[in-house]
């Protein structure tokens, strides 16, 4: 049987490179980067090369970078840190309904701090317009956090226009760039950005190690308080392999940024462009034209994602949903419901996130796969029957 | 078959070849549970004998792995049963036939003998009206 993964956005294989890197690390080079002796040097000198490895993906200077234990921590500490370091100059801060959770539920606790927090709703496609962002922010306004891109619609944000309007206003602008970076360019002058979230793991990298980029002088309370790591900003010894790893994966995908994307976007384009002709009420999500290129996103009316992801699973399939049975919180999701996709419709998404391992076979496969298992659950479902009898299909 | 740790064999066995689904022409009682919403929906269709037993049993359901299991194994238990007898057969009852359902699974995706319920209730209800 053949085994596709298309299950990149919630992990990625480690490359062969990156474990090669990791290695010493992992072993006889255990040292800890604060200790003043040879073994300590070595794990600091190994920590200070992959933050400029780091930096250069982004475009930043190597001491603004921040190590985390991922995008999920470097996004807490971008929305809480800027936000209570600046509690003094005000108490609002700005995000866009469709964020990750790790920026709208540390939003929710600024909220139970006393801060208040305005969401911005987003068009079908799930576009912020920079004018709302504009309109939200008000004298009182510590922060603006949109992100580069969704991972599960793959909608590019206009990042640009908003870090400009917020930079007008004298605000703060962050933006979560976990799904984005390493697959469109991101460089953070050029976004004009004031912070900068990635992850290690969406980048061939290991998983436990991402980092915000904070611009220098912009000023952030710490969530981890200890000793001076990450120049006082992040106490806790380095997680010095999984750093390394990050290095070394960033070091790849600026190098071969242009090559992977385009052939991700040929996937993503096929898949996108063949799946409509091949299933019937089937809706693609997200941006047609201002995409991730690894994305292709669906939401396929009349059934649950679940059956389609167990049937797909013993097809060698990998793929997710967000659908509320295949979301540990058995709640739909967040980000199709922004876009005014109806909920029942919600519960057929389907996300295939391409990988640098795939190839357009897959799609093939991928195509000849699904609309059989579309049909057997149709054929089983109570709302596609009630369709059928009301004269559709 | 491929094996995913949170459902058993019975599951996944009932998920991938779900007996009785589909629908009775003229069924005796028709119940519906559920809605697409929260995600999951289960029309169950009963047809019934001279003698109270139900003699046939179809639905259709909209939901994940576990609310399609729980369909077919609630279709399962409910033939050759008097209606008595079917209207006593529990939530619980069901998830141990299946071998166990998974915990956060209990309460929105075990709803098949509610559904065989209302179905019957369908039933013994239209009765008395053709009677009165």
């Amino acid at each position: 049987m053949p085994e596709v993964y298309l299950d990149h956005y919630a992990a990625t294989p480690v490359l062969d490179e990156v474990v090669e890197a990791m290695q010493p690390y992992l072993s006889e080079q255990f040292g800890n980067p604060s200790s003043l002796h040879s073994r300590g040097d070595a794990a600091r000198i190994a920590v200070d090369e992959a933050r400029e490895l780091v930096a250069g993906l982004l475009g930043a200077e190597p001491d603004e970078i921040i190590f985390t234990s991922g995008g999920t921590e470097a996004n807490n500490l971008a929305v809480k840190g800027i936000a209570f370091a600046a509690r003094k100059k005000g108490n609002h801060v700005v995000v866009s309904a469709v964020e990750h959770f790790s920026v709208l539920h540390a939003a929710r606790t600024l909220e139970k701090f006393g801060f208040d927090v305005t969401e911005v709703g987003v068009d079908g496609y799930g576009m912020v317009d920079p004018e709302e962002v504009r309109a939200a922010i008000t004298t009182d306004t510590v922060l603006v956090s949109v992100m580069a891109a969704n991972g599960e619609i793959g909608t590019i944000q206009p990042v640009k226009e908003i870090a400009l309007i917020a930079a007008e206003k004298g605000v703060p602008f962050h933006t979560d760039a976990v799904a984005a970076a390493g697959y469109i360019p991101l460089g953070v002058n050029d976004i004009g950005a004031s912070a900068v979230s990635i992850a290690s793991d969406l980048l061939y990298g290991p998983k436990g190690a991402g980092a915000l980029w904070v611009k220098k002088g912009q000023r952030l309370m710490p969530l981890l308080d200890g000793g001076v790591q990450e120049g006082g900003r992040r106490g806790g010894t380095e997680n010095v392999p999984g750093i390394v790893g990050m290095g070394k994966a960033a070091e790849l995908a600026a190098r071969d940024l242009e090559g992977r994307a385009e052939a991700l976007r040929g996937m993503s384009a096929a898949l996108i462009g063949r799946l409509p002709e091949a299933i019937p009420r089937l809706k693609v999500t997200g941006h047609p034209e201002r995409r991730l290129p690894w994305n292709a996103s669906f939401a396929v009316e009349f059934i649950e994602g679940e059956g389609m992801l167990l049937f797909l699973d013993q097809k060698g399939i990998a793929v997710s949903s967000g659908s509320a049975c295949t979301s540990r919180a058995l709640k739909g999701s967040h980000v199709l419901s922004a876009c005014d996709i109806p909920a029942e419709v919600a519960q057929g998404s389907l996300l295939f996130s391409f990988g640098i391992g795939n190839s357009l076979e897959d799609v093939d496969y991928v195509l000849e796969t699904l609309p059989p298992i579309v049909e057997r659950l149709r054929q089983m479902s109570p709302l596609y029957d009630k369709f059928i009898k009301q004269g559709g299909g | 078959m491929v094996k995913i740790a949170q459902y058993s064999d019975i599951v996944m066995d009932h998920f991938m070849n779900p007996r009785n689904v589909g629908e009775i022409e003229n069924p005796d009682g028709v119940g519906e549970v559920g809605n697409p919403v929260c995600g999951d929906m289960m029309t169950f269709y009963i047809k019934v004998d001279d003698e109270d037993r139900i003699e046939d049993v179809k639905f259709k359901t909209f939901g994940c792995g576990a609310a399609i299991a729980v369909s077919s194994m609630v279709s399962e238990m409910a033939v050759g049963k008097t209606l008595d007898e079917a209207m006593s057969i529990t939530r619980d009852q069901v998830a141990q036939q299946l071998g166990g359902l998974p915990k956060n699974k209990m309460h929105c995706s075990n709803l098949g003998a509610d559904a065989l319920q209302k179905a019957i209730e369908d039933y013994r209800s239209k009765k008395a009206a053709t009677k009165e």
